[in-house]
C-alpha cells in the first residue's frame, strides 16, 4: 500500500510541475496571441507601451547584448585558455582566479545592477546607456563563459597538444590553430548560455541601462530592454497586460531558441569528441 | 592490401630502402635519467642510434622507453615534474642544453604517437598547418610538398578526391600514416615512433609496418614496440629495457639479429624466449 | 641540414610563445579584477551608513523609513528568509519526487521531454514568471483572501522557479549512485519504495543537499518575482496574506529615487545580501566536495 503511495507521489509531483508549466505557458499564448503580430514586432511603443509595438526594444535589446558580447566574449577566452592552458592544478594565481569567478557566479543579479549603476553609470560617467546595461551584463555573464569555455579546452584530448609539440608548433599555433577550432562548440555553447541569460535578465537592468522606450540612437543613450519593458508594462502601466503577455511570448521564444542552439551546439560537441 | 607490382608508394620497394651497412652515431645518448617528481622511470641509459637504421627498443611497459623517446625531442619539456640529466648529443649539439630551440629541434626530430592524433581539421591542412608554422609562405611550395609526403606514405591516391574533408573520417591506419606524412613534410632527419601500430587493427598495422620499412635509409628511426615480431621484422638494432627495483634500465643494446639469436644477457633471453615460446 | 628554414627567425617566433602568456594572465586577472571592484564600489556606496560603527542600525533600527532615517533591515530581511524558507519547503520535495521520476520512474521516452521540460523552466526569464503570477495567480489569491500580493504568492512563484535547479541537481546527485548499491538493495528483497528511501536517497544526501542549499541561494536572491508578487509592503511577515517586501525588491523599487544615505542603505542592504548568498553557494560547494 505505501509501496503504491509513494509511486504515487513520485508521479504527482513530475505531473505537478508539467501542469503548472503547461499553465503557465498556455495562459501567455492565450493572453499574448491577440495581441502578436508583425507589426508589434517592428512598430514603436505607442500610449506607455499599451498599444503599438516593441521594435525600439528589439533594437536596444539587441544593442545591450552586443555590447555584453563584444566585451564578454575577448576577455573570457583570453582568460578560459589561460585557466585551461597555463595553469595547473596547484597554481596559486589560477586557483584566486577560478575561485573569484566562482563567487562572482553566486552574486545576485540585483547586486551587479547596483555595481553598474554606481561604477559604470556614475564613476565612469557614462550614465543610463546601453553601453553601461551592456557592461553590467558583461560582468555578470563572464563566470559562465568561462568556466564553459574553460571545461570545453580541457575536454580536449591532450595528443593534440603533444602532436602539434612534436611538430615544433608554437603553443601560440597550437592554441589557435587546433585547440580552440576543437573547443568551438563548447565556446560557442558558452556564448549561447551568456547571451540567454541576459537576455533574460531584468533586475541588473534597470539602473544602469534604463527605462528609454524611445529608438536608441547612440550606444550612449538609454534604452529599455525587452524584459525590462515586461516589467514596466506589468507593474507601472495599467492596461499594459496584454502588451506584456505579448512581448514575454516574444521573450520565450528568443530563450528557447537560443537554448536549442546551445543544445544543439553541445550535442554536436559531444558528437566530434566521441569521433575523435 | 597492397599491391606490388603498382606500389603506390613513391619510397620504392622494401628491398630498394638503402641498406645502412657503415654505420654512423647519429644521436648519442648517454647517461640519461629520467624521473616525473620523486619517481625515477630511467637511469643512467647510454646508447648510440645510427642514422639511416631502424632502431627498436622492446621491453615490458613502464619501463621508460617512452620517456627516452620524449627526452629526444624534449616533449619532456610540456610536463612541469619531468626531470632530464645526462646528455644526448646531436650532430655535435647537446640537446638537453636549456638554450636549446625546442622547436627547430623537433621540426628535425620528428614524433609519431602510438594513437594517430590527426588534428580535427581537413587533411590537407594538416599537412599544411605544420609548413605555415614553419615559415613556408608560398602557398604552391606547401601544396606540392603535402603532395609528396602523402604520396610517400601511399596515402595520396587514397585521399587526393577528398584532401578537404575532415582528417577524422579517415580510417585508423590512414589516420597514423597521414601523421606519418605529417612528420616527413617537415623533411625531419630522424623520426622517434612510439608503438605506432598497437592502436591499428592487424592489416593497418601491416601496411604501417611496410611504411616503416620502407622509410629506412632515407630517415633514421626509433620505434617503441611491443611487438617482438615486428621489432625482428624491421629493426637493424634493438635495445632491451628492462624495470628493476622499479626503475628502467637498458640492458642490452646490438644489432637486432644478433640480439635476437644470442642474447648475451639472460634476462633478454628470458624475455625473448619467454614471449616466442 | 640545420638551416633549412631558417629565414624566419625562430626568435620570433619563441616570442609569440613568451608575449602569450603574460597576456593571457593579465585577462584572467581582469576577471578577477571585476570581484574586486564590485565589492569595492559596494562598500564604497554603502560607507555613508556602514563607517562609524553605523552598520549596527541596520538591525538595530525600528524598521525601514528612509525618511525619518531609519534603516532596519530586519523586516525585510525575515521577509526575504521566510519566503525562502516556503519555497525550499515545498520545491524540495516536490524537486525531489521529479529527480526520482526522472532517474527511476519514467519510461525512457518520458524521461527525455520531462528533461527538457525542466530545462525549459529552468530557463524562463524570472520577469515572466514574474508576469504570469501577477496576472494570473494574484488575482485568484484576491478571490480567496484579498488584497493578493501576498507572502504565498510570491513563496507560489519562486517554487515554481526553483523545482528545476533542485530536480536537476538531485537527479545529478542520483545518477551518481553506484548501480551495485540499488541491484544489492533489491537483492536483499528490499521494494523499490524501501530502496530508494533507505539506500538511494541516503547515499545522494550530499548531492542533493547541494541541490537544496543552490535553490536556497537562488531563491534569497532573485528579485523580479518578489517585487511582482509580493506586494511590497515593509513589515514582518505576520501571515500568508500579508503584502510584504524582501530585500531585494527593495533594492530594485526606491534605487530610483534614493540619494545620500539612503542610497547607502540600499548599497549596504546589497553587501548584506551577496554575503547571505555566497555562504549559502559556498555550503552547497562544500556539501558536493564530500561526496
Amino acid at each position: 500500500m505505501t509501496e503504491r503511495l509513494f509511486t504515487l507521489a513520485v508521479w504527482m509531483s513530475a505531473a505537478l510541475v508539467a501542469v503548472v508549466l503547461v499553465w503557465v505557458i498556455g495562459d501567455l499564448v492565450r493572453l499574448g496571441i491577440p495581441h502578436l503580430s508583425l507589426d508589434f514586432l517592428f512598430a514603436a511603443p505607442r500610449d506607455a507601451g499599451r498599444n503599438g509595438g516593441i521594435g525600439p526594444i528589439l533594437v536596444s535589446t539587441v544593442l545591450i547584448i552586443g555590447v555584453t558580447l563584444t566585451a564578454a566574449l575577448p576577455l573570457g577566452l583570453m582568460a578560459a585558455v589561460w585557466l585551461a592552458e597555463f595553469t595547473t592544478r596547484g597554481h596559486a594565481l589560477g586557483k584566486a582566479i577560478r575561485l573569484s569567478l566562482d563567487v562572482m557566479a553566486g552574486v545576485p543579479s540585483i547586486v551587479f545592477g547596483l555595481f553598474g549603476n554606481a561604477f559604470f553609470s556614475i564613476y565612469l560617467g557614462m550614465g543610463f546607456s546601453i553601453l553601461s546595461g551592456g557592461l553590467t551584463l558583461a560582468c555578470m555573464i563572464l563566470p559562465v563563459f568561462i568556466r564553459t569555455c574553460e571545461v570545453g579546452l580541457a575536454a580536449v584530448t591532450d595528443t593534440w597538444r603533444q602532436g602539434a609539440a612534436a611538430l615544433g608548433m608554437t603553443r601560440t599555433a597550437a592554441i589557435w590553430h587546433v585547440l580552440l577550432p576543437a573547443a568551438s562548440p563548447a565556446i560557442a555553447a558558452g556564448m549561447v548560455l551568456g547571451i540567454g541569460r541576459a537576455t533574460a535578465e531584468t533586475a541588473a537592468l534597470i539602473f544602469t541601462s534604463g527605462y528609454v522606450d524611445r529608438m536608441p540612437e547612440s550606444l550612449w543613450d538609454s534604452g529599455r530592454s525587452l524584459a525590462v519593458h515586461i516589467y514596466d508594462l506589468s507593474m507601472n502601466i495599467s492596461g499594459g497586460d496584454t502588451a506584456a503577455d505579448a512581448a514575454a511570448l516574444v521573450l520565450i521564444t528568443l530563450i528557447v531558441l537560443f537554448n536549442m542552439l546551445a543544445q544543439w551546439l553541445s550535442d554536436r560537441w559531444l558528437h566530434r569528441r566521441l569521433v575523435a | 592490401m597492397t599491391n606490388y607490382s603498382e606500389s603506390p608508394y613513391t619510397l620504392g620497394s622494401i628491398d630498394e630502402a638503402v641498406a645502412c651497412c657503415a654505420p654512423k652515431p647519429q644521436l648519442k645518448v648517454r647517461a640519461l635519467s629520467v624521473s616525473y617528481g620523486d619517481r625515477r622511470v630511467l637511469e643512467t641509459v647510454s646508447m648510440d642510434i645510427y642514422r639511416g637504421c631502424i632502431t627498436a627498443l622492446i621491453g615490458p611497459s613502464g619501463c621508460g622507453k617512452t620517456s627516452l623517446l620524449t627526452s629526444i625531442n624534449r616533449l619532456t619539456d610540456m610536463l612541469p615534474s619531468a626531470r632530464v640529466e645526462g646528455s644526448v648529443c646531436f650532430e655535435g649539439q647537446e640537446i638537453l642544453d636549456t638554450t636549446v630551440d625546442t622547436l627547430r629541434l623537433r621540426r628535425r626530430i620528428g614524433m609519431i604517437f602510438q594513437k594517430p592524433n590527426p588534428f580535427p581539421i581537413s587533411i590537407r591542412r594538416n599537412l599544411e598547418l605544420p609548413l605555415r608554422e614553419h615559415g613556408v609562405r608560398k602557398r604552391s611550395e606547401r601544396a606540392s610538398r603535402a603532395e609528396q609526403a602523402l604520396r610517400d606514405v601511399g596515402l595520396w591516391e587514397e585521399v587526393k578526391e577528398r584532401l578537404d574533408s575532415s582528417a577524422l573520417s579517415l580510417s585508423g591506419g590512414q589516420q597514423q600514416r597521414l601523421c606519418i606524412a605529417r612528420a616527413l613534410v617537415l623533411e625531419p632527419e630522424i623520426l622517434l615512433m612510439d608503438e605506432p601500430c598497437s592502436a591499428l587493427d592487424p592489416i593497418s598495422s601491416a601496411v604501417v609496418e611496410e611504411l616503416i620499412l620502407r622509410l629506412r635509409g632515407r630517415y633514421t628511426i626509433v620505434i617503441v614496440t611491443h611487438n617482438l615480431a615486428q621489432a625482428k621484422r624491421v629493426a637493424n638494432y634493438a635495445g632491451f629495457f628492462w624495470m628493476t627495483e622499479r626503475v628502467g634500465k637498458l640492458i642490452e643494446f646490438g644489432q637486432c639479429q644478433r640480439l635476437f639469436d644470442t642474447p648475451a644477457h639472460a634476462l633478454t633471453q628470458a624475455y625473448v624466449d619467454g614471449v616466442r615460446g | 641540414m640545420l638551416m633549412i628554414l631558417s629565414k624566419v627567425s625562430s626568435l620570433s617566433r619563441w616570442n609569440i610563445d613568451r608575449t602569450l602568456a603574460p597576456l593571457l594572465r593579465m585577462a584572467g586577472m581582469m576577471c578577477a579584477a571585476v570581484l574586486i571592484l564590485i565589492v569595492l564600489f559596494l562598500l564604497r556606496e554603502a560607507w555613508p551608513l556602514l563607517g562609524n560603527g553605523g552598520w549596527v542600525n541596520l538591525f538595530s533600527d525600528d524598521g525601514w523609513y528612509p525618511l525619518e532615517g531609519l534603516y532596519g533591515l530586519l523586516p525585510m530581511l525575515a521577509v526575504s528568509l521566510a519566503v525562502m524558507l516556503g519555497a525550499i519547503m515545498l520545491a524540495g520535495p516536490v524537486g525531489l519526487g521529479c529527480a526520482l521520476f526522472l532517474q527511476f520512474y519514467a519510461p525512457p521516452g518520458l524521461r527525455k521531454s520531462f528533461r527538457l521540460l525542466l530545462s525549459l523552466l529552468a530557463g524562463m526569464p524570472s520577469v515572466v514568471l514574474g508576469l504570469w503570477g501577477l496576472t494570473v495567480l494574484v488575482p485568484i489569491i484576491a478571490l480567496w483572501q484579498p488584497p493578493g500580493p501576498s507572502l504565498l504568492a510570491a513563496i507560489a512563484v519562486l517554487t515554481l522557479m526553483i523545482v528545476p535547479t533542485m530536480a536537476l541537481a538531485g537527479a545529478a546527485a542520483l545518477s551518481a549512485v553506484p548501480a551495485d548499491l540499488v541491484s544489492g538493495a533489491a537483492a536483499l528483497g528490499m521494494s523499490a519504495k524501501s530502496r530508494l528511501l533507505y539506500v538511494v536517497i541516503p547515499a545522494a544526501r550530499h548531492g542533493i543537499l547541494s541541490g537544496v542549499l543552490m535553490s536556497m541561494a537562488r531563491a534569497l536572491g532573485e528579485t523580479m518575482v518578489l517585487l511582482m508578487v509580493s506586494g511590497n509592503v515593509v513589515q514582518y511577515p505576520h501571515g500568508l496574506f500579508d503584502p510584504v517586501r524582501a530585500l531585494t525588491a527593495n533594492i530594485a523599487l526606491e534605487m530610483a529615487y534614493a540619494t545620500g544615505t539612503h542610497r547607502a542603505g540600499l548599497f549596504a542592504s546589497g553587501l548584506f545580501l551577496t554575503l547571505l548568498v555566497l555562504v549559502l553557494a559556498w555550503l552547497a560547494a562544500r556539501s558536493v566536495r564530500y561526496d
